[in-house]
């Protein structure tokens, strides 16, 4: 198939893994970003393809598991506000919040309505003009855009009863802090795809000028992740790190213009709570005053305060996600993976999502790994 | 007469009587529906099979079928799957009041040429007719009895080290038709339902190899889910090569634009067969016979290693775990 099976190719992932296996001479250790090189990396068996030189850990870059406990608590509080429709991104439905979920929370009677995209949700708001539809607008520069373009469109249809929760979140400004922290040493960062698309190549050129990291782009094909391991082993060795794009057909230096001026229009950077790292300047987009009326943390504010009667954010007993989500630790090193947290009764986010770290080293664990579950 | 379902319709009065004569027995008619009696009466004698299933399926109508049709398939191939010959179904109705009478007639119908295919006779029934919005549209319940021929013993505990595992076709056409229809997604090739009665299938299969370890149609939590419960049930590991399970590449792109994995994507009109070695080649061939086994394929086989885990061979060479679905199927954000 075009486009697919030449980048599920087996002999060129075999020649592309020696190739690896060649270059590489030293114990390296990558961050894939995003959740969804993640799940890639582990459902085609990628980890065993590579040699054992290579580590790989999992990242902060999973929209639904970095969202803030109390952010969550937020949406709760929302759909319980009278007259409110919540309408959200499935995988947000059953993570746990302080004391409840969105699942949980519609099952007891509140209108939560899963959809597949913010238009859907600005739909929705234009068939029930006498409900407040508020969209949770979680994720990265990958979905800002689009958000921005409904709220774009709800201006321009006179949609005034649609807004947006802005949970969003912006990526090279944690990669940023997760260096600061120097809790877990980089040798190389798999840079998501998707974001890349968006906002280009150069905004990851501070990551090797001012922390030596090298940083590749990847396509989410197997064969995307290998040649983009095999680049990053290439700049490691070498000791010359930079930004590299493996995933061509895909991004660009300068990203793109339509949607990054879509971003701005609507939105203005500020900082974010990110689960398990916490608040980092910067990394946050929120709605700018213009549009400030599609706000719903700004229009239901009065309201909220009064429905979340300061109940304390609280955090699952025990669950690593903060730790895995900053690479500190793997899923396997969480004492409740597999055990108390499976994807039937998840405990945190990074079980959850289908773009978890856990959810993809359960689902897709080795044979030889899936003796420790 | 109406052309919309109203409470009247299920109240047992003259409009239920309606109902009955015009679009149920004109469809559905035979002999012992025909009596209207309260209960169907039929002799039978041997082992014989019961099941029962409801069908709550969103949008009712879908590319490849309706619900109509899916609740005879579904029930004639739960009796086919434990080896039995489908005989009789019972067919019973929820309608939300304002449902429209030709789209009722047309699912009837669609329950008529599904029930003819499979050979089988919908011998009782029943209407029920609830408020608007306490029902969404139409559900279907279906109950089917099969008998079973003497020397088959079908059970998904029945899995041994060495079996086979062949596939009858194609995964993952009827979620990816439902899913394109419900969210308004539109493809260049139409992914239609693969919704279809599988009895015939079985019978020939059987004939061909009588001794079948296991039979099982891989519908909700797909082909995955289905390898998970014969691992689970008979305490045997399975292993399967990811390049062997045959995809149709539109609902391979679709998979890949949702997010989904195809091996979790559910089927109406697949099963999998766990079968002796010596019996592979010549069940493979049964089913390449007919027109619902052609794309049939050998995907892998039963191990004595992990028991209770499925184990897929990537298109790339390792290995990795495939578990069952857990939750809903949904498609990825970003």
């Amino acid at each position: 198939m075009k486009f697919l099976d030449e980048y599920q190719n087996s002999e060129l992932a075999t020649k592309l893994a020696h190739r690896i296996a060649n270059h590489s001479t030293k114990p390296i250790r990558l961050m894939e970003f995003c959740g969804g090189h993640t799940h890639a990396i582990m459902r085609h068996g990628i980890r065993q393809l590579v040699p054992a030189t290579v580590e790989m850990r999992a990242g902060p870059g999973c929209p639904v598991c970095v969202t803030a406990t109390t952010d969550l608590d937020k949406a709760i509080a929302l759909a319980w506000l009278p007259n409110v429709t919540i309408t959200t991104f499935g995988d947000m439905m059953r993570v746990p919040g302080s004391y409840s979920s969105l699942q949980r929370t519609k099952a007891e009677g509140a209108d939560v309505r899963v959809v597949y995209s913010t238009i859907d949700a600005m739909e929705i708001a234009r068939e029930n003009p006498k409900k407040s539809v508020i969209f949770i607008g979680i994720g990265f520069e990958t979905t800002a855009p689009t958000i921005a373009a409904s709220i774009i469109k709800a201006q321009q249809g006179g949609i005034e009863n649609f807004h947006v929760l802005s949970c969003l979140k912006l990526t090279p400004p944690v990669m940023k802090a997760l260096l600061d922290s120097g809790e877990v040493k980089l040798d190389g960062i798999i840079c998501p795809g998707h974001v890349s698309v968006i906002i280009g190549s150069r905004p990851y050129e501070f990551i090797p000028a001012d922390y030596g990291v090298a940083c590749v782009i990847s396509g989410f094909e197997p064969i995307d992740i290998l040649l983009c391991v095999g680049k990053l082993v290439e700049q490691i060795e070498a000791g010359q790190p930079k930004v590299e794009i493996a995933y061509r057909r895909g991004v660009k230096p300068q990203g793109n213009r339509k949607a990054l001026e879509l971003m701005g229009e609507v939105f203005q950077i500020d900082g974010a709570n990110w689960r398990g790292i916490g608040i980092v300047p910067q990394s946050g987009l929120k709605i700018n005053q213009k549009y400030e009326h599609f706000d719903a943390a700004k229009v239901f504010s009065g309201l909220l305060r009064c429905a979340r009667n300061d109940k304390p954010v609280r955090e699952p007993k025990g669950c690593r996600c903060g730790d895995i989500l900053r690479g500190v630790a793997t899923p396997f090193e969480c004492h409740l993976f597999g055990k108390v947290c499976t994807p039937e009764k998840p405990v945190g986010p990074c079980m959850v999502s289908s773009e978890g770290a856990c959810a993809a080293y359960y689902q897709y664990g080795s044979p030889e790994s899936s003796g420790k579950i | 007469m109406s052309d919309v379902i109203l409470l009247a319709h299920g109240s047992g009065g003259k409009l239920s009587h309606d109902l009955v004569k015009k679009t149920f027995l004109p469809s559905l008619a035979n002999t012992m529906l025909n009596k209207l009696d309260d209960s169907a009466i039929f002799e039978a004698s041997g082992r014989l099979a019961f099941t029962t299933d409801s069908y709550v399926v969103n949008p009712i109508f879908f590319p490849g079928g309706d619900i109509g049709r899916l609740a005879v398939c579904g029930t004639v191939n739960d009796l086919s799957m434990s080896g039995a010959k489908p005989l009789y179904l019972s067919l019973s109705l929820i309608v939300e009041e304002g449902f429209s009478l030709s789209e009722l007639d047309h699912i009837v119908k669609s329950v008529k040429a599904a029930a003819a295919e499979a050979g089988v006779n919908i011998i009782t029934g029943d209407t029920k007719v609830v408020n608007h919005g306490q029902a969404d549209k139409l559900f279907i319940n279906t109950s089917g009895i099969g008998i079973i021929s003497p020397g088959v013993d079908i059970s998904g505990a029945n899995a041994k080290v060495g079996d086979k595992v062949i596939l009858s076709g194609t995964i993952g056409d009827h979620g990816i038709a439902i899913m394109s229809q419900r969210e308004g997604l539109k493809f260049s090739v139409p992914i239609e339902s693969d919704c279809a009665p599988l009895n015939k299938l079985v019978s020939q299969i059987l004939k061909a190899s009588p001794r079948i370890h296991c039979f099982r149609d891989p519908t909700r939590g797909g082909l995955a889910t289905t390898l998970n419960e014969f691992a689970a049930q008979s305490n045997v590991g399975i292993v399967v090569e990811e390049d062997k399970i045959p995809v149709k590449e539109s609902v391979k792109a679709a998979c890949e634009l949702l997010g989904f994995d195809p091996v979790y994507v559910a089927n109406e009109g697949k099963l999998v067969a766990i079968v002796e070695p010596n019996d592979a080649d010549k069940v493979l061939a049964k089913m390449k016979q007919n027109s619902y086994g052609r794309n049939a394929a050998l995907i892998g086989e039963v191990s004595d290693a992990h028991p209770g885990k499925v184990v897929m061979k990537t298109k790339l060479g390792p290995s990795r775990i495939v578990d069952m679905l857990s939750g809903e199927l949904l498609p990825r954000i970003c």
